[in-house]
């Protein structure tokens, strides 16, 4: 059962909102600003329900029934519901205390004869009607019980699209309804963008409006707003099928085609955008399609072309539970299986599914999981996924697949070269605008930030697999594995660590500490020394007080890792003490005063450590020497040859007085 | 000054004493002879001598082997490699005529054959023949017999002999150290990840070397073959190489790539026609392993100045279609990779130029077996140097010195009667010689400037003053 959960990445969430169907006396709204759907029965009068994602956004009333509602939607605040039951004009009732109003007031749009399309709440108190000759934006004054007009724009409009995301408005003009205006509201203007003509494949003869508002979808990719066109192109040999093509409006400026996924089917179909990806349904085959824009794609320099990132594939099935019918038999709730990608599907944006006549609302949610086996190349996997919310866990998995250090794996590092690459530039912008921040926030707040230099900070990836990331969950379960495994598998790890080292360097990242501690032990492990030698000669190992105490803990295994300490320690430059006692502690007490002597420390150095160190060694020229080194010490210090009494000398002078006494006896 | 009759190879030897006991069979100890065309008698009256000197000498110190005998006309090195074997070299000491009192006579210049120069020069001779051939006894092994030594031996001392220009010996030799490329940690990962993606790409690949003109990047071998083989790719197979290439054009580097680009193969060792279907000679080393010898091909790639050496397992058979992959595989990684060196190469070359002094110096660590020297101004063993060879002579002097006393720290001045000084340092196994042609200067100055060279040359290790 497991195995077969796991094949469908396309999921209906499982918190479902059921209302009351449609149906001769109810009629079913669905508001994608608030995401509220409105069941009125019989025009109202036997009351409306409302249920919206939270418990403020559910309720119910009653009103009167003055004719049948054509569009009916609470404000932001839910305080003002706004009910449109005619042509010209839309009523408002007022729930400013939570209770419903009695009475009711109205707004008429401004020009006569003209047709309200619809209108949308743009703000807590500002609202805006789409008319077939333009747009009036109005400021509700509930208080007054009175809408005032704010700004208006005259256009010929067919229909028109709105995204609640970004309040911006697309409104659709001309013949064909290919001319399009995208309008975007903002804080009671209306900021007029500049107008875009949408390709037709065929203009039909004669011409009639061929662009429809079922094939226009506004979303926000990747902070960009963005709006996706459905484009049926004709049947027949060599038609490519339908396409999608996606218009970016980059920094709410200018609407500019971009990319076009290749959808390659005809028939119906539905786009919903999940997690920044575009998922297209197809009816006729009930399955759907995902596209990534970020993704890499053939391109002409302006437009990028996609394939499906996933091919057709079902969205998993799904039981919905009714509750018990009251039955002195059946107590149990029934499973009821809904018909997938049915004729009563309606989609809203950005990822809201509706089946009107089961009375349901889902989300559409994205599993990972499945597609680790469902996408093929790892690099477009870990690429895809990286982009993906919350997905570390599942990012870190395929790392740790890829890395399992199985015979076919092995013969794969330039993939996993390949995808540590990937990995540390999306790391690398991540530490980066990390700096800027760092360097942007400690100013004065007056200093001027440019605002676009802000918008470079803000889209931070997704998720950022740092180092830390890379060693607790994969590199560490070498060690484990090393001590199981005999042998064969070395190699590889000693490959891994280096390429992710090597990939790091490439990206200017640091490399901190415990990866290079992992390489050495590796490679002492596999008692590769000559190459750890190499390794260490390049400088490929940061040098680090704590790898060169490592180093000398390998001198019994590796002679020359000796040798290599000391030279790291002598790089440091701060380790001058810990060269001291390297060299006392091999019984070099020549070399060792010399080394003091070049770092011209000599006045500070305990004689006591030295003398010690030189009556350890056993010759006693060593000693005389080391004896005298510091008696001339004391007489440059302090006039005299003889110890401070602090010093605790005692038993090194006499020692001294035995040696030089010896010889005469 | 000039030598009358130069230093010369007059014998070389091999023998095993524990062959033909018995009287009259004496010819059958020697395994190898030089000149061949030495006639038997005196051969077996040399070996004879030689066995006897080595016999009497072990009764003074059976712990210790006789190394080397002097005479006046000659200078002999023993070397016993192997149980039983001993290797034997025999050279004529240089002779000058000197003027005394009017009368020219013939003198022997003995202090300029020195013992540990030449020692090496005879243990290097074993190492290149083992690690080619194997060791003598793993020959003798398969059949007891000696005919398949001898045949190997004649084989390769016939062609080895030929370019030992024993006259062009030196400190070097008894370093038998191995030139690293200077290369910036960047660079050398991408040099040590592509070792690595090959030897994944490619499983049947042991080891893997990666030289730059002559100097080595990374060796996957251990360093004691790594010597071995290093001395073999820079002495005798690269300047063959290079000179082909040389061939193609006026513009030898860039055309030599291009030329080979377009002439089907880059490989040294391999087929030299990808087309076709012969895979050309590959030869086989033996290299050292806890539990005897393994033995694998030795295939050589190169491209821009960049030599690939790929060891792989001697059970495999090399087939066309592995040489063509691996083609595929190394061709533009590592055109890219040997114009990513070229360019910090000659960045360094440039810096480095421009910061020469006076002072000559030789370097060598005997922990890595890095060596560098400013004395050799090539490193083709031509004799090509840039202080007179006297004052060379001296540093194997101070060298054999540092060797006998085995000191952990130690320094060495000598002044020649010609104004040249000559400083050499040893301290945590590394060796350093500098050689400095001063007029007039004292201790003191002398002293400082060895200093300062210390300070470029070593600020990033631990080497005592």
């Amino acid at each position: 059962m497991e195995a077969s959960v796991d094949e469908y990445y396309l999921e209906l969430s499982s918190s479902v909102v059921k209302f009351d169907s449609v149906s001769k006396v109810t009629n079913v709204f669905f508001d994608d600003t608030n995401k509220q759907v409105f069941a009125v029965r019989s025009g109202g009068v036997m009351g409306v329900v409302v249920k919206g994602p939270t418990a403020a956004t559910t309720t119910d009333f009653c009103m009167e029934d003055k004719g049948p509602v054509v569009s009916i939607k609470f404000s932001p605040d839910q305080k003002v519901l706004a009910i449109q039951r005619s042509k010209s004009s839309v009523e408002f009732i007022n729930f400013l205390t939570g209770e419903m109003d009695n009475v009711e007031y109205s707004q008429s749009c401004k020009g006569k004869n003209h047709i309200i399309l619809g209108f949308l709440w743009t703000n807590t108190r500002e609202i805006l009607f789409v008319t077939d000759h333009g747009v009036e934006l109005f400021q509700v004054v509930p208080e007054k019980k009175c809408l005032k007009v704010q700004k208006t724009f005259s256009l010929s409009v067919n229909w028109f699209v709105y995204c609640p995301q970004t309040c911006l408005v697309l409104l659709s003009s001309g013949t064909l309804g290919n001319q399009m205006y995208p309008l975007h509201i903002k804080g009671g203007n209306i900021n007029k963008l500049s107008r875009f003509d949408v390709e037709i494949p065929a203009v039909p003869k004669p011409p009639k409006l061929c662009l429809f508002e079922r094939d226009i979808t506004l979303a926000v990719l990747y902070n960009e707003a963005s709006i996706i066109i459905l484009r049926h192109n004709p049947r027949g040999a060599g038609s490519p099928g339908a396409e999608v093509v996606v218009y970016t409006l980059v920094k709410m400026m200018t609407a500019k085609k971009t990319h076009v996924l290749r959808v390659d089917l005809s028939g119906r179909f539905a786009i919903n955008v999940v997690d920044n990806l575009i998922i297209v349904h197809h009816q006729a085959s009930k399955k759907s399609l995902m596209f990534d824009i970020a993704m890499n794609g053939e391109t002409d320099g302006t437009v990028t072309y996609h394939q499906p990132v996933v091919g057709l594939q079902p969205i998993k099935p799904f039981t919905l539970s009714l509750p018990a019918v009251p039955s002195p038999v059946h107590t149990e709730p029934t499973q009821v299986h809904c018909e997938l990608y049915s004729p009563n599907w309606v989609v809203f944006q950005p990822n809201i599914i509706i089946d009107a006549k089961l009375g349901c609302l889902w989300t559409i949610t994205l599993n990972l999981q499945p597609l680790l086996t469902m996408i093929h190349d790892k690099c477009i996997l870990v690429d895809f996924l990286m982009k993906r919310s919350d997905s570390k866990p599942v990012v870190i998995q395929v790392l740790q697949e890829v890395l399992e250090p199985t015979t076919q794996n092995c013969s794969h590092l330039v993939v996993v070269a390949e995808l540590f690459d990937h990995l540390n530039e999306v790391y690398r912008s991540f530490l980066q605008s990390e700096l800027q921040c760092h360097v942007a926030t400690p100013a004065s707040s007056s200093l001027s930030v440019s605002p676009s230099k802000l918008q470079q900070v803000l889209p931070k990836p997704c998720i950022v697999i740092d180092q830390s990331d890379m060693y607790t969950n994969v590199f560490s379960k070498f060690v484990d594995r090393a001590r199981e495994s005999e042998e064969g598998t070395g190699k590889f790890e000693v490959w891994v660590l280096l390429e992710y080292i090597r990939s790091l360097t490439d990206y200017h990242i640091p490399v901190q500490h415990y990866l290079y501690e992992l390489l050495i032990n590796s490679l002492v492990q596999h008692e590769a020394y000559y190459q750890l030698h190499q390794l260490l000669q390049y400088h490929v190992v940061s040098d680090s007080k704590p790898l060169a105490c490592l180093l000398l803990s390998l001198e019994s295994l590796y002679p020359a890792a000796h040798q290599l300490a000391l030279d790291m320690l002598k790089r440091l430059s701060t380790a001058n003490e810990e060269i001291i006692e390297v060299l006392l502690s091999k019984q070099q007490i020549l070399p060792a005063l010399r080394f003091v002597h070049s770092v011209g420390s000599v006045d500070q150095v305990s004689a006591r450590k030295f003398l010690d160190a030189a009556k350890a060694t056993g010759d006693p020229n060593v000693f005389i020497g080391v004896f005298k080194f510091f008696e001339q010490r004391n007489l440059r210090l302090k006039g005299t040859t003889s110890f401070a009494k602090g010093e605790h000398c005692d038993i090194y002078v006499k020692h001294f007085q035995s040696l030089c006494s010896g010889p005469v006896q | 000054m000039a030598h009358d009759s130069p230093l010369s190879l007059k014998y070389f030897y091999i023998y095993n004493s524990s062959y033909g006991q018995k009287e009259g069979e004496e010819a059958q100890k020697i395994l190898y002879y030089y000149p061949t065309k030495t006639d038997l008698d005196s051969q077996i009256k040399n070996v004879g001598l030689t066995e006897a000197i080595i016999k009497f000498t072990e009764t003074f110190n059976c712990n210790q082997q006789c190394e080397s005998l002097h005479t006046q006309k000659t200078r002999q090195l023993y070397y016993q490699p192997e149980d039983g074997f001993w290797m034997v070299l025999v050279l004529t000491v240089p002779t000058a005529t000197k003027t005394k009192e009017g009368i020219d006579h013939l003198e022997y210049q003995s202090d300029e054959v020195q013992d540990n120069i030449y020692w090496a020069v005879l243990k290097q001779a074993y190492r290149s023949f083992q690690l080619f051939n194997g060791s003598f006894s793993n020959i003798l092994d398969s059949e007891k017999d000696p005919t398949k030594l001898r045949y190997k031996l004649d084989h390769f001392f016939a062609k080895y002999l030929i370019k030992l220009k024993p006259q062009h010996a030196d400190i070097l030799d008894v370093f038998h150290g191995i030139q690293f490329l200077p290369l910036d940690k960047k660079t050398f990962l991408h040099v040590q990840t592509l070792v690595n993606l090959l030897e994944c790409s490619f499983p049947k690949v042991r080891h893997t070397a990666f030289l730059y003109n002559d100097q080595l990047v990374w060796s996957g071998l251990e360093p004691d073959d790594m010597q071995a083989m290093y001395r073999y790719l820079i002495t005798s197979l690269l300047p063959a190489q290079m000179e082909t290439e040389l061939q193609g054009g006026p513009m030898p580097r860039q055309s030599a790539a291009f030329s080979a680009l377009h002439f089907g193969s880059r490989f040294v060792s391999g087929p030299s026609n990808l087309q076709g279907d012969d895979v050309g000679k590959i030869p086989k080393v033996y290299l050292k392993n806890d539990d005897g010898p393994v033995i694998c091909h030795l295939v050589i790639y190169r491209a821009l100045n960049a030599t690939v050496c790929l060891f792989i397992d001697e059970a495999v058979s090399l087939e066309m279609d592995f040489f063509q992959r691996l083609d595929i595989f190394l061709g533009h990684r590592l055109t890219s990779l040997g114009s990513e060196i070229a360019e910090q190469f000659n960045h360094s070359v440039a810096s480095a130029a421009s910061a020469e002094s006076g002072a000559k110096f030789v370097y060598f660590n005997q922990l890595n077996r890095a060596q560098k020297s400013t004395i050799h101004l090539d490193n083709r063993k031509s004799g090509n140097i840039s202080v007179p060879v006297d004052v060379l002579r001296i540093l194997a002097d101070v060298n054999a010195d540092f060797m006998e006393r085995k000191p952990t720290t130690g320094e060495t001045i000598v002044k020649t009667m010609n104004d040249f000084w000559v400083v050499g340092k040893l301290s945590n196994l590394r060796e350093f010689y500098v050689v400095i042609h001063h007029k007039n200067a004292n201790l003191i100055e002398i002293n400082e400037e060895v200093k300062k060279l210390c300070d470029s040359q070593f600020k990033s290790i631990f080497f005592n003053e």
